[in-house]
């Protein structure tokens, strides 16, 4: 394996070949620019075409570039390919604040509905999924792509396999949220709930998926260890079962080549089962195995202390995928769905409770020894508290799939606090971490610009978080009991819109919770520029934490 | 432990790691999915239960279009307070042709499965254009653009005949006719007319956003939702011969 250490080349052929395939592209999308009657189509053709367009010029532009850069070798010889993993930190800040904005608004819009204005592109129904796409698909993709690029190349101590295809993963991937995202504004939508693009988007997701996944096992076989580290077992079974998910629950087919609607395979419940054993994966293996796999890498990096216990990470990993699969039915109690099926999937749902609190348990553990650091580093902290909050919600979690406690917490708010709790505690904050770590890390920073201002984003955003899901716990809670009030004579007590009407309070919490986690990633986006620019705040305490950190990450 | 030792096999060959966990993340699935597509209760029919009309089906994706599915349900659970509130519990074949399911997970909004019939077109047209002229503390947006956008049934055919293809039972004269019979469940005087209620005997005719001269999104959307739950007469439904 010569080229380990010698500097990367773009080889002519793969120049070749990939100038053709997006010459293809680009005849392919004029042909459907001509011919359809949709205007949003249209729309999405010509930004395919002017992306192939700029790939083809970056190719010729940018292609040489690589090989005479000013890399250097890490000190083991590896030319490790860092500038991917800074354009995924950059997309990453982008996506979240643009995908927590619009969550905000949507918020807004529920407490003051006229806030909505009446028009399609900014009325609840199409930006939910902006939203829910943008900070899942966005800003959780791009993370757990750009976490995955530099965990995989530091683990395995090879370069990224590839020189052209993971910037085609990168891009494509840009490409995707672009297409998706103004396709919902649009009107382009199948209602799959997170996995609304419809066909001729999967289709591009589906080409950069795989390309993703031979990069990230092209890396592996380049491998220099003759163990995978424990990390990249979870972000191959997050890409592997991600992409088995999304081919199945999008089977659809097209009304026409060169129009955007589709219809699914699958009708009624079998749909219903389908698109649910997809959303449930899509949080099991996006939003779970994938940020685990962050977790698994950056706290024992970060404390400084090996993983609590190998043997269970064995067990954590394949319980934890086994046991997942099983949990959709828990979204349709009481549903047209076979009671079986409930069943299982509430008992699969309870079971997996214990494979969830093991992986906590092996985070937590890690820092058996290091406690101490908590004190003075507060990006530790902040990893730490969101493996706490993963432990909350993977309890909350099997509770709520109990058919008796679902009776009364689906179709309300809890769901949102639920997810919220999981999504902002511990995905988001586990992302917050890992880019902390990485921006000096990537830019040879002997240490973030500012670790008060992380201390300041940990406590408004935490506050955040409270303010937001104790706001659900209660609205959900009350507007499930109203719903099911009787009155002493035997009728139902509250009217539906009475117990909209109730809610407003909460819903202007929640609006504000989710405000101040806005300011939080703002203040993060600050202290990340400065560190970029080779800032720093004279703070002093601290300092030397990060900086035996990041003189480790620069030795390795 | 000698048993986790073994471990190490997986550990030095990603695609025996990647092959194991294809086969552990397949299990789930297959056990829980495949046989919905078999089961007696799953698949049956239930009297009354029709595809959808062209103009039923336009006013679906309108449905789909704005996100209406992200704060309205689609499925009565069987629970008391749920059949008091909006009707008998929701059957699975009442969702049988349904390209996508529509249950939808979250209320916002109260439950749509049986709203059928439930109130006038003009209520709906209210309602659609600026909710809470007739519901003062609804959270609901206003959808006045609907009543101004033309409805685009070009290629209404289109959608018959790729659900004919993945097996809605509709006939080919349905396919072939779908944009006449657009036409004409919007006017019963129209030429259409007796070839259509021939075609969707249970189908409701009118002029649904109480404008004749176009045919409006709006005119597709109360079409849709004055049918939604109303193909099963439970006057005559036997419970028993459903249970799940």
């Amino acid at each position: 394996m010569t080229y380990q250490n010698n500097p990367p080349v773009v080889s002519r052929l793969s120049q070749s070949i990939t100038t053709i395939c997006l010459a293809v592209g680009i005849i392919l999308a004029l042909l459907i620019a001509g011919k359809t009657s949709s205007a949003a189509m249209q729309f999405h053709a010509f930004i395919l075409i002017a992306t192939f367009f700029a790939g083809i010029v970056a190719l010729f532009n940018l292609g040489g570039r690589i090989n005479d850069s000013n890399h250097k070798p890490s000190p083991s010889g590896v030319y490790y390919n860092n500038t991917i993993v800074k354009y995924g930190v950059i997309a990453s800040c982008f996506w979240g604040l643009a995908g927590f904005i619009v969550g905000d608004v949507l918020a807004w819009e529920l407490a003051f509905p006229v806030l909505n204005m009446d028009m399609p592109w900014t009325n609840f129904g199409r930006l939910r999924p902006l939203h829910t796409s943008a900070v899942i698909f966005a800003f959780g993709g791009n993370v757990l792509i750009a976490t995955s690029f530099y965990v995989v190349q530091r683990t395995c101590k090879a370069r990224l396999a590839g020189e052209i295809a993971p910037w085609f993963v990168f891009w494509g991937y840009q490409l995707f949220i672009v297409l998706a995202a103004t396709g919902y504004l649009l009107g382009i939508t199948q209602s799959k709930e997170y996995a609304e693009p419809e066909w001729y988007v999967d289709l591009w997701l589906t080409i950069v998926w795989v390309v993703y996944l031979l990069v990230f096992l092209g890396t592996i076989w380049r491998r220099k260890e003759p163990h995978i580290y424990v990390a990249n077992w979870f972000y191959l079974a997050f890409i592997v079962t991600i992409a088995m998910l999304h081919l199945v629950n999008n089977a659809t087919l097209p009304i026409s080549l060169v129009e955007p609607k589709s219809y699914t395979l699958f009708a009624g419940v079998q749909d219903a089962l389908t698109q649910w054993w997809y959303g449930h994966n899509a949080v099991g293996f996006f939003l779970t195995a994938g940020f685990l796999a962050i977790m698994y890498y950056f706290v024992p990096k970060r404390a400084e202390r090996p993983i609590y216990s190998y043997r269970l990470s064995i067990v954590h990993f394949w319980s934890l995928i086994f046991l997942y699969i099983w949990a959709g039915p828990h979204h349709l109690h009481y549903t047209a769905l076979p009671d079986w099926a409930q069943t299982l999937g509430m008992t699969f749902s309870v079971m997996l409770w214990m494979p969830s609190w093991g992986g906590m348990i092996n985070g937590l553990m890690t820092l058996s020894g290091a406690w101490d650091k908590l004190r003075t580093d507060p990006v530790l902290k902040m990893l730490v508290v969101s493996v706490a909050f993963y432990g909350m919600s993977t309890f909350e979690g099997p509770l709520m799939s109990i058919k008796a406690v679902n009776g009364l917490s689906h179709y309300t708010d809890w769901t949102i606090g639920h997810v919220h709790s999981g999504a902002l505690g511990w995905v988001a904050y586990v992302s917050f971490g890992a880019l902390y770590c990485l921006t000096p890390w990537l830019w040879g920073r002997k240490g973030l610009y500012s670790l008060k201002l992380v201390n300041i984003h940990f406590w408004v955003s935490t506050v955040g978080i409270l303010l937001y899901i104790c706001a659900m716990w209660v609205s959900g809670i009350m507007q499930g009991l109203m719903w099911r009030a009787y009155t002493d004579l035997g009728f139902l007590e509250y009217s539906f819109v009475e117990t909209v009407a109730a809610m407003q309070p909460y819903y202007i919490i929640r609006a504000i919770g989710g405000l101040l986690f806005i300011v939080g990633s703002l203040v993060m986006v600050y202290n990340l520029w400065r560190t970029i620019l080779g800032h720093t705040a004279g703070e002093q305490s601290p300092e030397n934490i990060s900086k035996a950190i990041a003189a480790q990450a620069l030795g390795e | 432990m000698k048993l986790l030792n073994k471990h190490a096999v997986f550990e030095k060959n990603s695609i025996l790691l990647l092959v194991g966990i294809l086969i552990m993340v397949s299990i789930g699935g297959l056990v829980e999915i495949v046989p919905l597509f078999y089961l007696e209760n799953t698949i049956e029919k239930v009297e009354g239960v029709r595809p959808y009309t062209p103009l039923e089906l336009a006013g679906r994706n309108i449905y789909i279009r704005e996100g209406c599915y992200t704060c309205h349900s689609q499925m009565i659970r069987s629970t008391r307070d749920e059949v008091e509130r909006y009707g008998h519990y929701s059957l699975a074949a009442e969702s049988m042709y349904d390209h996508p399911f529509l249950w939808g997970s979250k209320r916002n909004g109260p439950d749509l499965a049986r709203v059928g019939n439930k109130y006038s077109d003009d209520w709906h047209r209210e309602h659609l254009k600026a909710p809470s002229s007739v519901v003062p503390e609804t959270i609901m947006p206003g959808y006045p653009f609907l009543a101004e956008t033309k409805l685009a049934y070009e290629n209404i055919g289109l959608d018959i005949k790729t659900n004919q293809m993945i097996g809605v039972p509709y006939t080919d004269e349905q396919v072939e006719n779908a944009v006449e019979d657009l036409k004409a469940q919007l006017d019963e005087n129209s030429d259409g007319y007796d070839a259509f209620m021939e075609r969707y005997p249970s189908a409701q005719v009118r002029d649904f956003d109480g404008n004749p001269r176009e045919i409006t999104e709006l005119d597709a959307l109360i079409a849709y939702l004055q049918m939604l739950g109303t193909l099963v007469d439970f006057s005559i439904y036997d419970e028993s011969e459903n249970n799940r």
